[in-house]
């Protein structure tokens, strides 16, 4: 059941494109994150959604229903804003009953509407306060309740959680999800914290430049990226590149490595994730030797970085047991699935 | 909204047309343009004593008025006093009060102590009613940025007055400029305390006042368009400095 | 370093505020009092201030015609706000939101260019052009519209337009100043959850402007209702108004204690108003 269809929507600013052809579909009970660095278009193209910013060319499909023409109001979607946009001359449960007393439900109703709401983002009783009374973690909340509160087919989030501190932004990230599955809606994420997207989203999209870089489960992403921008934005990796020498095989600083597609003589990359290269001897693929350059405890690891003869670098993970210090000399190797082609 | 603009512009429409009037009487039909009614108006010595006062009110009562505004503003702003609210409150106070009351209550005090009227009386009429203007822009600038470059000059071993006049005041300069341009205005446009106060050396809205017993005269036009002009250089000057000033 | 910091003491702040403070008191609050205890002593016969009395104030309401012009006061200025106010806002809101960004600034700056001729000035100006032989008449006879030039000057109705001229402008700066320091995003908000615009407009945008509105007319209270100019210049001598007869307890009857009397009542209405606005007026100030 696809809930949302972008098609293929470019926003121009004269001669600068915010987005260019960006096309994707969503199923209806998904939490989307939207992740990319700054000026990636995430924003630009939740303001498209939302209804907020017209784009140039393309179209927007909810449940259905084309509403490229259709303003924020008709369209069934909400925004909780960064700085959340609270009504600061009402009270909390006239912000949060706003949405319903412009669809003229009565007061009665509405009050019950508004008490259930308060209490499901946890702030029930709070409905007398006044919004310069409440903290920022209680504001973001109000602003949830406020935006779910009209039952919308998809709820826009606009880097809710930037402006929380650590532990609150933990905290927030487990209701949100609780949330989402609770109300059962398609929730529309924008952040540029990689790990915000992985512990939320069950689809990540990865923008970078105004274009769609990748999309797809969590796990998929950070394991096969599909492009270098990706394999980098989700987190770290040892890069192989070198010549496609046959059908399968590319020529590297390590040797020959598997490889997917590309003509002979193209020049090509693959990655490996820092936890899958192996010092101990037991993998499949030798990567050849090399001696420690520098070793930082974690905690629960070390960050390995590692130099060979040959120049390539490697970045890999070893348990404190091993005790690594630089200037060891390694012999690395990892299993054949986990390298990957970007 | 091109109605709302055509009503202001009404009447200082007519008063700057007409004080080229070539004719006699500053309305219509306009007989030619002249410059005649401005040499006259400058060579009126009611109206050039007058400028002379309005400059010698307005100079002196805008430095003063800034001067003890900003240093209020600094202490207000830099150290814990009890009550500052009320302070405050009490500064700004007579931004609150008609000038009426202003102008009558030292009008009724000079007569009391046998004082005459004078020209002292409104320059100090008038930074009873500019300095709380002067205290509000000094204050609106005196924030936490400007507050650790004088704990560094301290920090480097200045004294507080060092730092009042060689650190924050030049900080600040465009304010102050600002502030000082916006009192002088005020008091060059001011018309009550002046009326009441004065009896022979008058300010220029007073000479206008009373060219205006003598009826309809193209050379209050010129005057006026005078004034005008003065008033909004001076503002000009304001918005050079108060834009500059808006990283 | 540490023994030049306690140098900081309270006292210090105060020492820099004392000149304002002391100027204050010295050159306002002394001689509003002065004043007030001025008309606690009416003249005697002798023309000499009397003993300690309420009779001026006593002989302020009993005279008819003093508490006309009160009342003409009141009115007046109740007027100027009401028509100022409602022709300033709609102004303040096209600078503010239909004007596009780059020409507000000279949009405002036109609108309230006026502002800086000296009121005298102004109030002549008007008399020019509302004056038989002026120029709205001397238009109107041309265009054959009338037969004869209309008396649009020397009565209330000029009055009041010369104020509502100069409060049109003073309100519409203030309004414009309130409207643009609302933060965008609520309106967007109200849009998003289904208001249409009218709607985003009456229940969001217009109360958080209301303290700005609320400034503006104080100010348009205070300046009008202790306005003299205006009333004496356009206003012609059916009518007075309290200052023009506090001007004539001061120059013609050289009544001091009288005229002490009426400015102090002056004073309190516009404290009633100040009290009436309050609420508005604090938020203002946040």
């Amino acid at each position: 059941m696809t809930h949302l269809v972008v098609e293929t929507i470019s926003k121009l600013y004269g001669a600068s494109a915010a987005l260019r052809d960006v096309s994707l579909t969503v199923a209806g009970q998904d939490y989307v994150v939207l992740l990319g660095p700054s000026g990636s278009g995430k924003t630009t193209l939740l303001s498209v959604i939302g209804g907020f910013t017209a784009p140039t060319s393309g179209r927007i499909h909810i449940a259905g229903r084309d509403v490229t023409e259709v303003g924020p109001a008709k369209r069934p979607t909400t925004t909780v804003f960064q700085d959340y946009a609270l009504f600061p001359h009402m009270s909390v449960e006239k912000n949060v009953g706003y949405g319903l007393k412009l669809r003229r439900v009565p007061a009665a109703e509405r009050a019950l509407q508004v008490g259930r709401a308060l209490e499901m983002v946890g702030l029930a009783g709070f409905g007398r306060r006044g919004i310069h009374e409440l903290s920022g973690g209680q504001r973001q909340r109000v602003a949830l309740a406020r935006a779910l509160i009209v039952e919308p087919q998809i709820l826009l989030l606009d880097e809710p959680l930037g402006a929380l501190d650590l532990n609150l932004r933990r905290q927030m990230q487990d209701e949100l999800l609780a949330l989402q599955r609770r109300t059962g809606r398609c929730f529309i994420h924008v952040t540029h914290d990689q790990e915000e997207a992985m512990a939320l989203a069950s689809m990540i999209v990865v923008m970078n430049q105004g274009r769609i870089e990748d999309a797809g489960p969590p796990a998929r992403i950070y394991a096969r990226p599909a492009t270098r921008f990706t394999a980098n934005f989700m987190g770290e990796s040892t890069e192989f590149s070198g010549i496609v020498e046959a059908p399968g095989v590319i020529g590297t600083k390590v040797g020959k490595l598997p490889h997917e597609g590309g003509a002979a003589g193209a020049e090509a990359t693959v990655i490996i994730r820092p936890e899958n290269i192996r010092a101990d001897g037991g993998g499949a693929i030798a990567l050849g030797q090399a001696r420690i350059t520098e070793a930082v405890f974690q905690g629960a690891h070390y960050r390995v970085l590692a130099a060979a003869e040959s120049g390539q670098r490697f970045n890999l993970r070893m348990p404190p047991a091993a005790a690594p210090a630089p200037g060891d000399v390694l012999t690395l190797s990892c299993a054949e699935v986990d390298l990957v082609p970007v | 909204m091109a109605l709302c603009y055509a009503f202001i512009f009404l009447p200082v429409g007519v008063l700057v047309l007409f004080s080229f009037q070539g004719g006699d009487l500053p309305v219509p039909p306009l007989h030619g343009l002249s410059l005649r009614w401005y040499a006259a108006a400058f060579n009126d010595g009611r109206l050039v004593d007058g400028f002379a006062n309005s400059l010698l009110v307005g100079g002196v009562s805008s430095a003063l008025s800034v001067f003890i505004g900003f240093l209020a503003a600094f202490g207000l702003a830099r150290y814990e006093i009890p009550g500052k609210a009320l302070l405050r409150a009490l500064i700004m106070l007579p931004l609150a009060v008609s000038y009426l009351l202003v102008g009558m209550g030292l009008l009724v005090s000079a007569s009391v102590l046998g004082l005459g009227p004078s020209l002292a009386t409104v320059i100090v009429g008038h930074v009873v009613i500019n300095m709380p203007l002067a205290f509000a822009i000094c204050q609106a600038q005196l924030g936490e940025h400007q507050r650790r470059i004088e704990s560094a000059a301290r920090d480097l071993g200045a004294g507080t007055f060092r730092v009042l006049f060689g650190i924050t005041a030049p900080m600040i300069a465009p304010a102050l400029i600002a502030a000082f341009c916006l009192c002088f205005t005020l008091s060059w446009d001011e018309f009550l305390i002046a009326y009441f106060n004065t009896r022979f050396q008058v300010t220029l809205p007073v000479v206008i006042w009373d060219l205006l017993r003598g009826g309809l005269n193209p050379e209050t036009n010129a005057a006026g368009s005078f004034i005008f002009l003065v008033s909004i250089s001076v503002m000009a000057v304001v918005e050079i400095f108060l834009l500059r000033r808006r990283r | 370093m540490a023994v030049g910091m306690t140098r900081r003491t309270p006292p210090a702040g105060l020492l820099f505020a004392l000149p304002a403070l002391a100027w204050i008191g010295l050159f306002f609050l002394v001689p509003v009092l002065i004043m007030a205890g001025y008309s606690l002593h009416p003249l005697n016969d002798a023309g000499v201030p009397g003993p300690l009395s309420l009779a001026d104030y006593a002989a302020f309401f009993a005279e008819p015609a003093y508490v006309q012009a009160l009342v003409d006061s009141v009115v007046t200025t109740v007027i100027v706000v009401v028509a100022s106010t409602l022709l300033a806002y709609p102004f303040a809101w096209c600078i503010a939101c239909v004007v596009p960004r780059r020409y507000q600034r000279i949009a405002l700056i036109a609108a309230i260019l006026p502002f800086w001729t000296s009121y005298v000035v102004r109030s002549y100006a008007w008399l020019l052009a509302l004056s038989p032989v002026g120029a709205v008449n001397k238009t109107l006879l041309a265009l054959h519209l009338v037969g004869r030039p209309l008396m649009f000057a020397y009565n209330p109705q000029a009055t009041e337009l010369g104020f509502v001229h100069f409060f049109l402008m003073l309100n519409t700066l203030t309004i414009y100043a309130s409207l643009t320091q609302i933060n965008p995003r609520y309106e967007l908000a109200a849009r998003d959850l289904g208001a249409s615009a009218l709607r985003g407009f009456l229940t969001i945008t217009l109360p958080l402007s209301l303290p700005g509105v609320a400034v503006g007319a104080f100010l348009t209270i205070v300046l009008c209702i202790g306005d003299y100019v205006t009333p004496q210049i356009l206003g012609g001598f059916r009518e007075l108004l309290l200052p023009q007869l506090i001007i004539m307890q001061v120059q013609r009857q050289l009544d001091l204690p009288m005229a002490s009397c009426m400015s102090l009542l002056l004073t309190v209405l516009v404290a009633l108003a100040y009290l009436a606005l309050q609420r508005w007026l604090r938020i203002a100030r946040l």
